[in-house]
């Protein structure tokens, strides 16, 4: 057994309201430098839609993540030799364009204009060419909402995939909001794409990171991750990607993406994983066995011989503590309503998702009169088809997904009769023995789900310090100094050139 | 002295820099230690000119390790005749130039004519291309034309013992005061190109991931170092 820790998030979707104030916050603590403008280390997609970048699950193009053959796990886009092959040119590497240009308005004319017959407009001007950009035609959103309606979501690779076709028609059709960050995987495909060594997982918390003063811009990384989380900074040369505010989690902190979450849907905190199981967990022939393979990986923080061994790894208590009084360990492994997005990467992802609850294709009527078994079928009649979460979530596995939404359904039923009554005693019902739920833990996920106070959304232990060599000489220094150009430094080469 | 000059004096100083400054920019400036791709922009033309360039970069660099670096006895002791070396290095080196420049030419118009690459385009990265282009062209030059029509010149007697002799820090210069003007041209502006290498995109050559093959998959690495202290 080797123990390691990992800071781990769950994403509540039924929470999720589409706002974006997550990509906002992260925008602008991140990705608001030259090079970083088409970076978005968090963004939020309507699905059913193409994803950012375009079609980002297409992976017979883009090549991410692992596959299993001939009984041995090997990247997608080809092992190391093959990529020594590929360094002068990367077949499979998103462009630009698959993001989208990105732009800004040339607001100064607003003010700097002279008098003109018309009202002064502010132009979009590219951030990449410094030329005005007539007609913006994607953007990182531009689907929002489902905009673009029946052109744009048939671009949706999981929808490729469904059997029945999906109805447009407002009054029939669906959608989700799908936040995503960047995946922080048991197996990183990212890492071991790297020619560089510069990609690596940190020890202490898992998270991956990009050392930039060891990246020499090789660009294998940005698709041979399967999310296409690991982005190209054009004016450095150098991979960015999403480090899990680091910075903020060594501190205590929640990410900047979750603490400034309006629906609360974001969970934070550490699970202890046998890293001696990752590979066999990764190469389970059948992606639908991914998801328990991956779980089998996760130990109990309060087994005795777990936090001995743990402890043995350098794992404090302050960690094990955290591990045990863990949201993530609470949603994804005990009561398991939390999936990884898409387990068929082999990536192992650490980003785990409780799926949506949807309205009922066809009206309950007399909801006031109805046995609680009554409910059992509406999970099948849900707006959002259960096949295109079990794309997202479950390798296809629609009995996982049937499973999470019973569950769900269970602690709604169980909630309105505790608030308002009118419903028959949950515990003669058939509902919980298919959930396979008890009311006391229905109770507990009510408060985790609904309630979700801040201590109990982030359970997140401060960074160890005290081993560190010079802890003194640090002392007040920022530790991603070098990361950022200095304050108000112009490095666009177009702005450079006109000697502003 | 003029002999002193070229074949001394400009070897040792444009290789000097070449090492100072390669060893300045790695030690004071890993930031801007980069393969500085425009893939990301354009791969629509970088697909047919990048890898024609770079393989026959590779390509030519061991023509020139086989025509420079190892001595002319070492292929009469294996029976390869003159005639067979040369036959075989003008269409050898003839192919790898040729995919050289026309790789370069096509990434030299990729840099003028693409917006989003130009923009983004310095003067070092013109630099380097274009003074790339120019040995590689006379290289051209002298391996398919020169070589074919005026004389086989057998540079393997004067131009590979002066080079090696580089190295021993016994530099035989005389060796170098008759051989004909091209093939002076083709080394001086080599030896220009190898100083220009630590302040331009060049460096990445120094950093072909050569034992990327060699090592684990998953990399882990540790913040602090608690490991190492055994707490």
């Amino acid at each position: 057994m080797r123990v390691k820790a990992q800071v781990a998030m769950v994403m509540h979707l039924d929470k999720c309201i589409g706002c974006h104030t997550c990509s906002v916050t992260c925008k602008s603590t991140w990705t608001n430098r030259p090079g970083t403008e088409y970076m978005w280390f968090n963004n939020v997609e309507t699905r059913p839609g193409p994803g950012y970048p375009k079609q980002w699950e297409d992976q017979d193009r883009y090549k991410g993540g692992w596959e299993y053959k001939n009984g041995k796990l090997r990247l997608k886009a080809g092992g190391p030799m093959s990529k020594l092959k590929n360094i002068f040119y990367n077949p499979n590497m998103e462009t630009l364009d698959d993001y989208y240009e990105p732009w800004t308005y040339e607001y100064e004319h607003l003010i700097k204009s002279p008098k003109s017959e018309h009202l002064p407009v502010a132009r979009p001007k590219s951030q990449i060419t410094g030329k005005y950009i007539d007609k913006p035609e994607w953007g990182s959103n531009w689907d929002d909402d489902l905009a673009g309606g029946s052109e744009i979501v048939p671009m949706d690779p999981n929808v490729q995939k469904l059997q029945e076709h999906i109805a447009m028609e407002y009054e029939k059709t669906f959608m989700m909001y799908l936040p995503r960050i960047c995946e922080h995987c048991l197996n990183p495909s990212c890492v071991a794409s790297c020619p560089s060594g510069a990609l690596y997982k940190r020890d202490e918390d898992g998270v991956v990171l990009v050392d930039q003063e060891e990246c020499r811009g090789w660009r294998f990384c940005m698709n041979g991750c399967p999310y296409n989380k690991v982005y190209y900074n054009w004016n450095t040369h150098k991979a960015e990607k999403c480090n899990f505010c680091y910075p903020r989690t060594e501190a205590g902190l929640p990410t900047i993406c979750s603490e400034t979450c309006v629906g609360r849907i974001r969970y934070i905190g550490v699970v202890l994983y046998d890293a001696d199981k990752v590979k066999a967990a990764a190469s389970v022939e059948d992606p639908q066995d991914l998801y328990e393979a991956q779980l089998d990986c996760f130990l109990d923080p309060f087994d005795p011989e777990v936090i001995e061994e743990a402890a043995k790894a350098g794992i404090n208590n302050e960690w094990i503590k955290s591990a045990q009084e863990s949201p993530v360990y609470k949603m994804a492994m005990k009561w398991k309503i939390a999936l990884p997005l898409h387990p068929e990467y082999r990536t192992l992802p650490m980003v785990w998702y409780v799926p949506p609850l949807s309205p009922i294709m066809n009206h309950v009527t007399n909801e006031e009169e109805l046995k609680t078994d009554g409910y059992i079928p509406t999970v099948d009649q849900m707006r959002i088809p259960i096949e295109y979460l079990a794309s997202l979530l479950t390798a296809g596995d629609t009995d996982v997904i049937r499973k999470v939404l019973l569950k769900l359904t269970a602690m709604r039923v169980h909630m309105r009769s505790v608030s308002v009554g009118g419903i028959d005693e949950l515990q003669e019902s058939k509902l919980l023995t298919e959930a396979d739920i008890d009311v006391e833990t229905i109770e507990e996920m009510a408060r985790l789900l609904g309630v979700a106070k801040y201590d109990e959304r982030f359970v997140i232990p401060t960074g160890r310090r005290e081993m560190d060599d010079d802890l003194h000489y640090k002392q007040g220094a920022c530790s991603i100094d070098d990361l950022a150009p200095p304050e108000g430094m112009v490095t666009y080469p177009f702005e450079r050139r006109k000697g502003s | 002295m003029e002999g002193i000059f070229w074949w001394v004096i400009v070897p040792y100083l444009t290789l000097a820099i070449m090492i100072i400054g390669s060893i300045y920019r790695f030690t004071h400036n890993q930031l801007s230690w980069v393969a500085p791709s425009t893939e990301f922009f354009e791969k629509k033309w970088l697909r047919i000119g990048s890898p024609l360039f770079h393989y026959g970069l590779l390509f030519a660099f061991v023509g020139h390790v086989m025509g420079v670096l190892i001595p002319l006895e070492f292929y009469h002791m294996f029976g390869i005749s003159d005639h067979m070396y040369h036959a075989f290095a003008i269409y050898g080196g003839g192919v790898a130039g040729l995919m050289v420049v026309v790789g370069a030419v096509i990434l030299l118009i990729r840099k003028m004519t693409i917006d989003r690459v130009r923009v983004h385009a310095t003067f070092a990265d013109f630099y380097s291309v274009i003074s790339l282009l120019i040995v590689a062209g006379i290289g051209v030059y002298i391996t398919l034309i020169y070589n074919t029509t005026v004389v086989e010149y057998e540079y393997r007697t004067t131009i590979g013992p002066w080079f090696r002799s580089l190295f021993t820090f016994q530099p035989q210069y005389q060796l170098m005061t008759g051989v004909p003007f091209l093939f002076q041209l083709h080394i001086i502006a080599a030896f220009g190109l190898f100083a220009s290498i630590p302040f331009t995109r060049l460096v990445h050559f120094y950093s072909v991931p050569i034992v990327y093959p060699f090592r684990a998959p998953q990399q882990y690495r540790s913040r602090s170092a608690f490991k190492r202290k055994g707490i």
